[in-house]
């Protein structure tokens, strides 16, 4: 959600039961604010927080002009001190895939992770059993990147793409209309396109190369991992992921206001084929 | 050739008007060129120019000795008329360029001038045109070269010149005239002959006003429109969203507002949940209006759903103000059409396609199970008849011929369902999907359902008749299973500080209980409340006032096959079968208002997450406490308030992966035995055999007669 619009935003997205108190929204208004211009973001997005047991992280994603550029992500566990987040790599997101369970709330406390290592001495091969010790910042860098590439998501029409390739916000978009809003496909997955190439010639004769450039929520795998539905007597309709849960999307039709925020645990929902 | 060599006083003036003058020249040109066709009045300039290259410099000469354009014009008409060619002066026009080191800024002064100049050359043209029609067609590539040629001789970031100079974008051929008759503007009262000019005018503006075959609008229109959004909107940046701005207007022109008569379905169901939830804020009966307010406010089982909304909100938690009020609302409608004693906003539990909202109530004395004991009847009826049917079924294999061996297995004996005020069933549950829908009443609880559901995860889909799939397959349908995961949740998370509440006075039936605890209790008139900064230390001064639900599916344990003696209908293989179960160990629960820092942990998880609302200011805080085991629960207290609330899925944490209950074991084989193992046929030889020794068996029979029941035998085997 835009930090601009925070209580809005917040108010609209409560209908899972997450919110802010007073004194978190104060502060981001606050300190988001300062990102902005410490950082020189076009826009500041609220993320959401990741519920740790000892305490929580509170995530601010910094934008570019081009909305789809990397975003650069920032956490804080007080809502006013923000540390950059490094850029997630392949190597991290393979090697945090082994920890699981709740995160604790301390960016420097170190999972530890025993495996089984070949080593070669000489002529024989023997295992070794090797402790890797992974940092949860490092797990939070690796959760904050596949839920962005998962579920992180925006209305069609929001943002338009130039000619020139870059991609801004648009600002003449009204809203989705109530039919519209309920469908899946009207729904795009916020990063590049990765599906959008594969689609045939066929399917891409209908599509606005200024508006269709990312993926749509319609093949998502596994089919039905979001619940759509309308709340506030039909005047907001809200996404909520099912394949991460906590993350809640809102959009009230036919304005210009639409977020998401992710208040969860961090933990991917796996055993999802068994509760559909 | 006949022109005096330059005047060394317009050396830098002349030059200047007559580069601008090539640019000027181009456009009227351009332009009549689409008003006459016929006459391609550029091409001489163009395609002679690389050809006169060497004459250049004398023809520069020539045109500098004519600072009065007039009389340049007038100079130039009679040799060309007697030459038949345009060549010469404007192809002097055309290369001057390469010796104007300077700059461009009063160029325009000549660029009338010029013009005027070109127009006459024009009349003259069209005599000769036809000669040059055959250019017609090279006159494009040619200017370029032209434009090639003088470059180099200009500026050395003529680069950057062709797009930042103002003249040279305005010389480009492919922009309109307009530019142009901006030029012309300047000059408008020198300008003697207007005819052309004007005529070009409306012929552009015939050709913006034409409309395609697909469209209505014309170009003219749309330009028109879109200038006068522009200017009364004034929007910042607006060519940033001009293109977008331009799809608007277009769209707008076609798809005028809808007419009044026609209502727009889309919004209906909007506004019809809008009406509904009109009726609740509007009080019912307008002349009781007094009385009832005596009433209420001397008593009412509503809670005060916002003031409880407020504390959550102060820890991060809650459904909005303006959500909370339409739930009281709905509390206080649920409240007049039951006879409800206590109330309590139980929470949400999200679902698929609907949510639902849980309003947990207690019935007045009395006023109890109306509903309830019908659904009852219509249960055991089910029951019933399904013993029948099994009854009969087992009358049929009686007279069967062929004895179908009888399944030795015995379904487990039923548990019976806690009396409704106790245990599980303590309170009775209603639940709506939005405010201002009806409220409806969830059935008790079964223990096999609360076992059922242990076993099971599976998403709540919003409809309360919608069946539950799954396996093992579970014992009704959503809403008993959505009734069964808030008896779950509530059990595990429904907690208060220590000391708010107690054991009551009288005591003495815990052993008939079962050993389970007491199961009431009072509030405390003597809480004082604890600390908050205590409350988030310790979880030891929290205490669970529900009671926990054993792994039978009860709150107070029974024995089930006490139960099976009690009734006697059984049969007495049946009983003899009991005997050999072992005694059924009896289960025991923590009793109630139990610490948490009793519960046991997830994975090495504290189960409870606490703190403070706001670190900022501790003293004047909440102490919020979260269970890690059931995601959504929250419990907040201060002084001597608390409240439990539950936001979420409706499932229960588990740090591994679910794994279905595996399906029962295969059963075992029959066991096999001689009476049904195959034997193989006898061949003819033994039949013979046989034969002949049944035929001597048969003489000796006839000798002895006593043995007439053997023989009798043998051939029934056979």
């Amino acid at each position: 959600m835009d930090s601009e619009s925070l209580l809005l935003s917040l108010e609209l997205a409560s209908g899972s039961g997450q919110g802010l108190s007073p004194d978190r929204r104060a502060s981001l208004l606050t300190s988001l604010m300062l990102v902005k211009r410490d950082y020189r973001y076009d826009r500041v997005l609220f993320w959401g927080r990741v519920l740790g047991l000892v305490a929580d992280y509170y995530i601010a994603q910094g934008l570019s002009e081009d909305q789809l550029a990397p975003r650069k992500t920032l956490y804080s566990l007080n809502c006013m001190e923000w540390s950059l987040l490094p850029p997630a790599t392949e190597e991290m997101l393979l090697q945090t895939s082994v920890v699981s369970g709740r995160f604790l709330g301390d960016p420097s406390h170190e999972y530890e992770h025993t495996e089984l290592q070949k080593v070669n001495d000489g002529d024989k091969v023997f295992e070794e059993e090797v402790v890797i010790q992974i940092k949860e910042e490092t797990r939070l860098v690796s959760i904050i990147d596949q839920i962005d590439k998962a579920v992180a998501i925006i209305p069609r029409g929001a943002l338009f793409k130039t000619p020139f390739g870059t991609t801004h916000v648009n600002r003449t978009f009204e809203g989705l209309s109530l039919s519209e809003a309920k469908k899946l496909s009207s729904y795009f997955h916020f990063k590049e396109a990765v599906e959008l190439k594969n689609k045939t010639l066929l399917e891409k004769a209908d599509l606005d190369p200024s508006l269709d450039f990312m993926d749509s929520l319609e093949h998502d795998i596994p089919k039905g991992s979001w619940s759509i539905q309308m709340e506030r007597s039909n005047a907001l309709v809200v996404l909520r992921s099912l394949l991460w849960p906590g993350l809640t999307f809102y959009h009230a039709p036919c304005t210009k206001n639409y977020g998401y925020i992710y208040v969860g645990t961090g933990e991917k929902n796996i055993d999802l084929p068994f509760m559909l | 050739m006949w022109d005096p060599p330059p005047d060394p006083d317009h050396p830098s003036q002349q030059p200047t008007s007559r580069r601008s003058s090539q640019g000027s020249d181009r456009r009227p040109s351009w332009d009549s060129s689409q008003l006459q066709p016929s006459v391609p009045e550029e091409q001489p300039l163009m395609p002679l120019g690389p050809q006169m290259l060497p004459q250049q410099q004398a023809s520069q000469e020539l045109w500098a000795n004519h600072p009065n354009l007039s009389q340049m014009s007038e100079a130039f008409q009679a040799p060309e008329a007697r030459m038949g060619s345009v060549e010469y002066p404007i192809r002097g026009a055309g290369y001057s360029q390469e010796f104007q080191p300077y700059s461009y800024i009063d160029e325009n002064r000549g660029q009338g001038l010029e013009h005027r100049a070109s127009l006459l050359l024009q009349e003259v043209d069209q005599a000769h045109g036809n000669l040059l029609q055959h250019l017609e067609s090279a006159y494009q590539d040619p200017r370029s070269e032209l434009l090639g040629q003088f470059n180099p001789y200009q500026r050395e970031d003529l680069q950057l010149e062709d797009t930042q100079h103002q003249p040279y974008v305005r010389n480009d051929p492919d922009i309109h005239y307009l530019p142009s008759e901006l030029a012309f503007g300047t000059y408008g009262m020198e300008v003697p002959e207007p005819e052309p000019r004007e005529l070009a005018v409306q012929n552009a503006k015939a050709y913006l006003l034409q409309t395609s075959v697909k469209c209505d609008l014309s170009l003219y229109e749309h330009l028109v429109n879109l200038l006068t959004k522009l200017l009364n909107q004034r929007p910042e940046d607006p060519l940033s969203i001009l293109e977008s701005l331009n799809r608007t207007t277009q769209r707008e022109w076609f798809h005028p507002k809808l007419d009044t008569m026609r209502d727009d379905p889309e919004m209906q169901l909007t506004y019809e949940m809008a009406e509904k939830q009109k009726a609740l804020f509007i009080r019912s009966g307008g002349g009781e209006g007094e009385q009832e307010m005596e009433e209420e406010v001397t008593e009412t089982p509503v809670p005060n759903i916002m003031e409880t909304a407020f504390y959550f909100e102060q820890a991060g938690i809650g459904l909005g103000s303006d959500e909370s009020f339409r739930i009281f609302l709905a509390l206080r409608q649920l409240v007049e059409q039951q006879p409800i004693l206590t109330c309590r906003f139980w929470g949400k539990i999200l679902g698929l396609k609907r949510s639902y909202l849980v309003a947990e109530v207690e019935f007045r004395e009395g006023e109890e199970e109306g509903e309830e004991e019908e659904v009852e009847e219509m249960m055991e009826g089910a029951d019933v008849m399904e013993a029948h049917g099994e009854e009969e079924g087992e009358e049929d294999e009686e007279k069967a011929a062929d004895m179908i061996p009888k399944s030795m297995w015995k379904p487990p004996p039923v548990i019976p369902r806690e009396e409704s005020r106790s245990g599980a069933n303590k309170y009775l549950y209603f639940v709506c999907n939005e405010p201002g829908r009806p409220w409806t009443r969830l059935p008790h609880v079964t223990p096999a359902q609360i076992v059922h559901a242990r076993k099971i995860k599976k998403f709540f889909t919003g409809y309360l008749d919608a069946p539950v799939v799954s396996y093992p397959p579970f014992p009704g349908n959503e809403a008993n299973y959505l009734r069964a995961q808030i008896a779950r949740i509530s059990a595990a998370t429904h907690i208060s500080p220590l000391g708010f509440y107690q054991f009551g006075e009288e005591e003495g039936d815990e052993e008939e209980e079962g050993g389970a605890g007491r199961d009431s209790f009072e509030e405390n008139p003597d809480f004082e409340g604890i600390p908050v900064l205590e409350l988030v230390d310790s979880m030891a001064n929290w205490v669970h006032h529900t009671q926990h639900i054993l792994p039978q599916g009860r709150c107070t344990w029974v024995n089930p096959l006490q139960k099976s003696e009690e009734e006697e209908d059984l049969g007495e293989e049946e009983e003899k079968a009991d005997e050999g179960i072992e005694e059924v160990e009896q289960e025991v629960g923590p009793p109630l208002l139990t610490p948490l820092s009793e519960d046991a942990e997830i994975m090495h998880l504290s189960p409870w997450t606490a703190r403070l609302s706001c670190s900022l200011c501790p003293q004047y805080s909440l102490a919020i406490v979260r269970s890690n085991l059931w995601p959504g629960a929250y419990a907040y207290a201060t002084g001597k308030k608390f409240e439990n609330i539950y936001i979420g899925w409706g499932h229960k944490y588990s740090p591994e992966n679910f794994n279905p209950a595996l399906p029962a074991p295969i059963q075992q084989e029959y066991p096999s035995g001689p009476e049904i193992m195959e034997a193989t046929d006898p061949t003819v030889e033994e039949e013979q055999a046989l034969k002949a020794a049944q035929e001597q068996a048969l003489a000796a029979a006839e000798e002895e007669e006593e043995e007439e029941e053997e023989d009798e035998e043998e051939d029934v085997d056979d």
